[in-house]
């Protein structure tokens, strides 16, 4: 098992590494960096200066050096917009997005095991026309558009949720549910293959030969062998929930970290940008690390 | 030697094209996709130089028309924007953006993955491993964080749109190729091909590829829709198509501060992208059965029973 989770982390080690190297050349390499880091109406002199005092002019690799050494020790230098370390606004806004993001993988989750396996048991039935036309929603709608057509229904016309910002329970209620659409429609299907193929197994055939009840039999033996493939997807969608995040937030006007890079990307804040990129990388790195260990844990095969 | 054999034995099989539209039929859902796709895909190339004009001209006097004027003429059916300009034909207009940089960046990421899929597929494991490490890092981080910061540093264009879109979507052909030929290339009909002194190259366009086509056609269909998504996303936020190039995703987006008191300026670009989206949804499915030689019998028995 150690072997496993150890060859496993190597390998999204090096994605991680893979991540910041091209980030740092694509900064440096196109066009001049110091346009990307200061505002539009900087003069020239400000720009010399700036590559002065950030040694922009020493050899490429010399700064690459520099960069990774302060990469390591948590310096990322400073948000030009807030005057504050970028690393300290960009976690400020993370806690956000990760409160958000744990909130709707956890009901996405549960929903999506329950709603897949009754899918799975009864096939075309109730549940199993329900979780499709979900899945072919989440594929097909916009999420910005579902997030703005609930604004006017919910807001504007009926005026029973806020439009935006936070403060209350209330607000967090449409962001949840726009984010919710798309894993939920990914994951459901995910569920219901991998129950259709355990539901039709040799051990739940005995279980049921010995008269134990459809329930059980569901959610005992039957979803902890079909669970595998599930974790899989859910780390995936774990991470690219951030990409809902960056939409969903921007709309609603949640200080999450999608919304920062946004509006530092528009307010050319690039520190910033540089900092909510490492950071995500990071937890995404972390997360299917997580992934990884509850695979092992389930799976004996892996363990041993 | 070949061409007698098959033509005897395939002597009952109609033309493919034949037989396509006769399974296409056979499913509704898919017909009207398909229909739909087709409508949209014409007015993409006739559009701009049918409608160009009149939906950059502006008319102060119709801002923000309201929707379902029948007396004013068709264009205005849909009303019209914050300028006054006619929101159908605008739509129509900005389908051409909206595909061409789908297709684009599909096109791109298709060819490119598959043989780069191929490759990986079929050589040493030491290019496999670096190619699937490659995949890995881009697959690994939300793409459109990728897209984000790439778009952001190189700036938006059109071109850098298609790049980068492409650039998000090479691993899934790349993995599924791979998946593929690593199990074909095991059978049967490789090997003899092998032993009859093919070449690799051969081997691969002549005997592999063929076999992988119609998953990657089915994927390519469905990556159509998640692209066209993810353009619209990245207009919307700013980052993306800049006016006074038009996409949906950006009418989306310049009708958003209009919502409370003239809904239409989002809500029919955004329908339009529902509608080809779910098109493009409904023929993949239809395809993943129709391309199946296993599969194909539910489709091909449906069309006898109905006509």
């Amino acid at each position: 098992m150690l072997s496993f989770i150890r060859k496993r982390a190597v390998a999204s080690l090096i994605s991680l590494v893979g991540l910041i190297v091209m980030v740092f050349f694509l900064s440096r390499l196109t066009g001049d960096p110091a346009a990307l880091f200061l505002p539009v109406e900087a003069s020239a002199e400000m720009k010399d200066q700036f590559r002065e005092l950030h040694g922009l002019n020493d050899p490429l690799l010399v700064q690459f050096g520099r960069y990774v050494g302060d990469v390591l020790t948590g310096d990322l230098g400073e948000s030009l917009r807030k005057a504050r370390p970028a690393l300290d606004v960009v976690l400020e806004a993370f806690v956000w997005t990760l409160w958000l993001a744990i909130i709707t993988m956890t009901l996405v989750t549960g929903a999506a095991i329950v709603v897949g396996s009754l899918a799975a048991f009864r096939a075309g039935g109730f549940f199993d026309r329900l979780s499709s036309i979900i899945s072919l929603l989440g594929a097909s709608v916009p999420d910005f558009w579902i997030a703005i057509v609930a604004i006017v229904v919910f807001s504007v016309n009926l005026g029973w949720l806020p439009t935006s910002g936070t403060g209350s329970l209330l607000h967090w209620i449409l962001p949840i549910c726009v984010l919710f659409i798309r894993p939920f429609g990914i994951i459901v299907q995910v569920v219901r293959g991998s129950m259709i193929g355990a539901l039709s197994s040799a051990y739940v055939k005995t279980a049921r030969a010995k008269g134990v009840r459809s329930g059980p039999i569901i959610f005992v033996h039957a979803l902890r062998n079909a669970m595998l493939p599930v974790i899989t997807v859910i780390g995936d969608q774990a991470a690219s929930l951030l990409n809902g995040a960056v939409i969903v937030e921007t709309i609603f006007g949640f200080p999450g970290v999608g919304k920062l890079m946004i509006d530092s990307i528009l307010q050319r804040d690039f520190n910033v940008v540089l900092a909510a990129i490492l950071v995500t990388a990071l937890a995404i790195f972390l997360m299917n690390l997580l992934i990884d260990l509850a695979y092992a844990l389930l799976d004996p095969r892996i363990r041993h | 030697m070949t061409q007698q054999t098959t033509d005897a034995v395939l002597v009952e099989e109609p033309h493919f094209a034949r037989r396509m539209l006769r399974m296409l039929l056979a499913d509704k859902f898919a017909l009207c996709a398909a229909i739909f796709l087709l409508v949209i895909l014409v007015l993409a190339i006739i559009g701009p130089s049918w409608l160009g004009d009149l939906a950059t001209k502006q008319n102060l006097r119709g801002r923000n028309a309201a929707p379902f004027d029948w007396e004013r003429g068709w264009v205005w059916w849909m009303g019209a924007d914050a300028l006054g300009r006619p929101l159908l034909a605008r739509i129509v207009v900005a389908s051409q953006n909206t595909l061409l940089v789908a297709a684009g960046a599909v096109a791109l990421s298709a060819v490119v993955g598959t043989l780069l899929g191929l490759v990986a597929g079929f050589s040493s494991p030491r290019v496999n491993q670096v190619i699937m490490r490659l995949a890995d890092v881009i697959m690994s981080f939300p793409s459109l964080l990728i897209a984000v910061i790439v778009l952001y540093i190189l700036g938006s264009s059109i071109l850098n749109l298609v790049l980068v879109l492409a650039i998000t979507r090479i691993p899934v052909y790349l993995r599924t190729t791979r998946a593929e030929v690593l199990e074909i290339r095991e059978r049967m009909f490789v090997q003899a091909a092998r032993v009859m002194g093919a070449s690799s190259r051969r081997i691969l366009f002549r005997h592999m590829l063929p076999v992988v086509l119609p998953t990657l056609t089915t994927l390519a269909t469905l990556d159509f829709a998640y692209v066209m998504l993810a353009e619209s996303a990245l207009s919307f936020l700013g980052i993306g198509i800049q006016p006074p190039e038009i996409t949906w995703g950006l009418m989306i987006s310049q009708g958003r501060q209009y919502l409370t008191n003239a809904w239409w300026l989002s809500f029919w670009p955004g329908l339009a992208i529902i509608l080809t989206t779910l098109s493009l949804n409904l023929l993949s499915n239809w395809l993943r059965i129709a391309l199946d030689p296993v599969q194909r019998w539910r489709l091909e028995m449906k069309g006898r029973k109905n006509g």
